[in-house]
This record gives C-alpha cells, structure tokens and sequence, in this order.
C-alpha cells in the first residue's frame, strides 16, 4: 500500500511538472501551429539562468523568475525573427526551431559546462513531512501547487478574459480572427512568449528537484510531446490531463518494469491515438 | 470610399481575378452577382485581405490598404460578414461578439446588435457551434457589426436560409443602407440584390462583365441569361 501511496505521489509531482512545461507547449502548437522543438531549450536555459542568479547572490524566487522572465525575451526572439514568416510550413519550423535547439545546447555547455547542478531550494522548501511510514518531500508538494496555480490562472485568463476569447477566436479561424480585428500578431507572439515563459518555470523549478545538467532539454522534450498530442493540441484540460497520465505512467513503469519503461510509456499512448486521433481533448 | 484599381488575384498558379476595378461612394449599396465560381469570393477576400491581390489596388478612405492585414483594414473601417458565416464554434455568442466590438464609442454596442436580433440575446452563453443556420448568420452580422464598420463587406449572406429568414436578413440589410452604413453585397438572390442595391455589377471568370442601374439589369434579359442563368 505504502509503496502505491508513494509512487502516485511522484507521478502527480512529475505530471506537474511535466504540465508547466507542456501546457504552453500545447497552446503553441495549438493556437499558432508551430511545432517547437525548441521548447526543451527554454526549460534548459530557465533552470541554468536561475542558478546564475543563485550563483550572484538571489533568492530563490528572484532566480526563478527572473529565468522565466529571460526565455521569455528568448522566445519573443526568436519568434520575431524567425518563426512568424514560417507560419504553415512545418518543414521550415521544426528545422529552424531544431537548429535552435542545438544552438542552445551549445551555447548552454560553453556558459555552463558539462556538469550537473542541483539550484539549492530554501529551508522552507527543503525536508519532507512523514506519515507513518511514507515520505512526502516538501519541495514536491511545492511543485504540485505552482503547477495548480498556473493551471487555474491559464484556465481563468482563457476562459473569462477578452484576451482569452481572443485566443480561441485564433485558434478556431485565425484568418476570420483577422477578419473581425483581432490583432493575431500581437496575440501569437503573447502566447509564444508565454509558452517559453512557462517552460523555463518548469527548468527553474525542475533544477531544485531534478537538477540542471547538459541534455535536460532533449530528454524532456519527448514527453511533453507525448503529453501534448495525447492530450490534444490546444486543449489545456489536455496538457493537465496528459501531463498526469504520463507522470504516472513513467513512474510506475519504471518502478514495476524498469527494463520495459519506454514500453509502458508509449503503448498507452499508441492505444490513445489509435481510438482517438486528435488526443483525448483536441480538435481535427 | 472605397477604390478597386485593376487587381489581379491568384490561389497559387491560378489567375482568379484578371484585371477587377470598381468604385463606391459612401452610403451605397453596390451588389456582386454572378454564378459560383466565378470569383465573387476571391473579390472580397482580395478587399479584406485574406488573400492579397498581386497587381494591381485597394484603396479605402483614401489610404492604398492592398497588402494591409485585415486586422488593420476592419481596424481602419471594413467590416465582413464571411460566406459560409464562419463564427468562432467553441465562442459563445457573448464572446464571438465581444472578440470583434472595437467599443469605440461608435452606434452598434452589444446591447443594440442584441436589440436589432432578440435572438442572440436568448441564446448569448451558447457556443455559437450549436446554433442553427439562421442564428449563425444573424450571429455573423452582428460580429460584423459591432466593429463598427463604415464600409460593409457581406458574401451570401442569405445562402442556404429559409424563405423567412431570407427576409429578416433582406430587411437588416435595408434598415443598415437606411442608417446609411455603405455595403458591398454579394449575393446570389437576385430579387434581394436588385431592390437593395444602387449599383450592381456581373462578375465572370474573375472579370467584370456587366455594370448598370438594377433596373437596367432588370430590364436586361440577354445579360441575365448569359450571366446569372435566369430567363
Ligand atoms: N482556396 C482556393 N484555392 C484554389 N482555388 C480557389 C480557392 N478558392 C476559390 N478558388 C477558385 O477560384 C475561383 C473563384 O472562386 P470564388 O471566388 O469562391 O467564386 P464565387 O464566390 O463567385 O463562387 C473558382 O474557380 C474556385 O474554384
Ligand atoms: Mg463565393
């Protein structure tokens, strides 16, 4: 029982996490249909910003918003420059943003080198409360919450602002949102900046959890992939739902068959699409 | 008002409008006929901007608005109303108008398109995806309407209503010509064209063909039969 307890408290922990990083991921694909394969590299550069910020005397809240708040620059970058004139052409997006991403990698082991950090989280944040014999450490507890609280802001502000209405104009007919005003730029480079915002909370907050280390980023691209087309594209009850199924998923796989844990991973997922092809919330 | 100089539009490889020109004053109602296919679309996506001309000019209220976003152009004064309607499904109706209202202090607010179709108002927190035909066209009007647009661009508003809401739509379309709102009006029902309209022009084949009073077309049975299909 214990031993169930525990290992479905990872995997939510982990889904969260996995949620911070796909849910923008998703509106990304969903809303501007651009498939970014740099998005590994903003929780990348999210998590090694925060701990140069750590590293010159910050807090750890400092750090983790101010990494957000640099990829985010990052991303309007790179999707001012580039992205925007690729609009439709998967081909030109997925080879750019990929060049991107290798870039990055690049430019992160000259910054940063080749060893793994831990960004060291404070005390309140540290230790783990017990329950008899179960151990829940609290810093995953936190990681819970900022994924809750990012999912009810981002479900507020699409569902009950004009903004957000704005957004699902664009996501339903971006020619006819033009048709009717609706400045589609100004709102997709918001959401893009917003996207690679989130991605670098994920890096940020994974790098006191998992740490900070060359290949985060395409080690966890995959699986917020996964979570996006199983979840939908575009569908933020999908990234959450999604994230969570994977984060159990992968941690009960490697935790029961850990020879086969990419097996327990993709065969759900391969089912999921083969009855339902746009993911379990998307629209064709 | 508005000023169309010669605009070739293409789909690719494909020439669909060779060479359109057409002017409008303020306060006119100027109907588009001619048969499917024949580029009446292409002519208002060409003026809005979803598929920009390759020669030739739009001019709008004196500005050169050819390779404008639409968002600039409905943010300049042009208003659509889509062929095929083309609301946001997973909007509200609520929330379908209040993406488009510029709240620019002009005549239509929410509350006066809710007013012109009671119906709306009922049906405002449904996901517009669920309304029926008519009331998604009613729904793409005033869409269009709370932009507050000087010049209206409407494409089949009436294709595939009922006779009754045929005319509910003919009757708007002459209380906004009243309030004098200029519309360029393409429309396939010929009898609603030619009582609406101050000035009707034939499109064929991506060309204008025919220009006149609608009475002369009315009068004018060879261009009729030649262009439209009717005896
Ligand atoms: N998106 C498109 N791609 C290629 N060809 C198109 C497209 N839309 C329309 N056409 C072609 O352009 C011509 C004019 O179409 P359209 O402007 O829609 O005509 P109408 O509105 O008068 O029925 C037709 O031959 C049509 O097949
Ligand atoms: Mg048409």
């Amino acid at each position: 029982m214990d031993f169930w307890i525990s290992q479905l408290f990872n995997g939510v922990s982990y889904g969260a996490l996995l949620f911070l990083l796909a849910g923008g991921l998703s509106l990304i694909f969903g809303m501007m249909r651009i498939v970014n394969m740099t998005h590994g590299s903003y929780y990348l550069l999210g998590g090694y910003v925060a701990l140069t910020v750590i590293w010159r005397g910050g807090n750890f809240v400092l750090a983790v918003l101010l990494g957000a708040l640099a990829i985010a620059a990052v991303g309007i970058g790179e999707w001012n420059a580039f992205l925007k004139r690729l609009s439709g052409q998967e081909l030109g997006q997925v080879l750019t943003t990929m060049g991107f991403a290798l870039i990055f990698q690049d430019l992160a082991l000259l910054i940063w080198g080749g060893d793994p950090y831990t960004i060291p989280v404070p005390a309140v944040l540290s230790g783990a409360y017990t329950v008899g014999q179960l151990y829940f450490p609290v810093y995953r507890i936190f990681i819970v919450a900022v994924a809750a609280l990012v999912a009810v802001v981002l479900w507020l502000v699409l569902e009950r602002t004009r903004i957000g209405a704005m957004m699902r104009a664009t996501v339903d007919d971006p020619e006819m949102a033009r048709g009717v005003g609706i400045n589609v730029y100004l709102i997709s480079m918001a959401v893009f900046a917003l996207g690679a915002t989130l991605a670098a909370l994920a890096g940020a907050v994974a790098g006191g959890f998992v740490g900070v280390y060359p290949g985060a980023d395409f080690e966890i691209l995959p699986y917020a992939f996964v979570v996006v087309i199983v979840g939908g594209m575009g569908s933020l009850k999908g990234a959450l739902i999604g994230s969570l199924m994977v984060g159990l998923l992968d941690n009960f796989g490697k935790a029961l068959f850990p020879e086969l844990s990419y097996f327990t991973l993709f065969a759900p997922m391969a089912a999921i699409l083969a009855v339902r092809p746009t993911g379990l919330f998307g629209r064709a | 008002m508005l000023e169309v100089r010669d605009i070739h539009t293409y789909y690719g490889d494909s020439h669909v409008l060779q060479g359109v020109s057409l002017r409008m004053e303020k306060g006119q109602v100027v109907g588009i006929l001619g048969r499917n296919g024949m580029g009446k679309t292409t002519l208002i996506r060409s003026i809005i901007g979803f598929t920009p001309p390759r020669r030739g000019q739009v001019r709008f209220k004196e500005r050169d608005i050819t390779a404008w976003p639409s968002n600039r152009a409905v943010a300049l004064g042009l208003g659509l109303v889509p062929q095929g309607r083309r609301v946001f499904p997973s909007l509200t109706v609520l929330e379908n108008l209040a993406v488009a209202a510029k709240g620019n202090g002009g005549r239509w607010t929410i509350a006066r398109v809710m007013d012109l179709f009671p119906r709306l108002g009922e049906r405002a927190g449904s996901r517009a995806g669920k309304l029926s035909g008519g009331e998604q066209q009613m729904l793409a009007i005033a869409r269009a309407l709370v932009t507050n647009p000087e010049l209206l661009l409407m494409d089949e508003p009436t294709e595939g209503l009922a006779p009754l809401l045929v005319r509910e739509v003919g009757r708007v379309i002459e209380r906004l010509k009243a309030e004098g709102l200029s519309i360029l009006l393409v429309e396939q029902n010929l009898p609603l064209a030619l009582r609406v309209a101050d000035r009707v022009h034939i499109l064929s084949r991506g060309q204008i063909v025919h220009s006149s009073s609608p009475a002369e077309l009315m009068a004018n049975d060879g261009v009729k039969s030649r262009y439209l299909g009717v005896a």
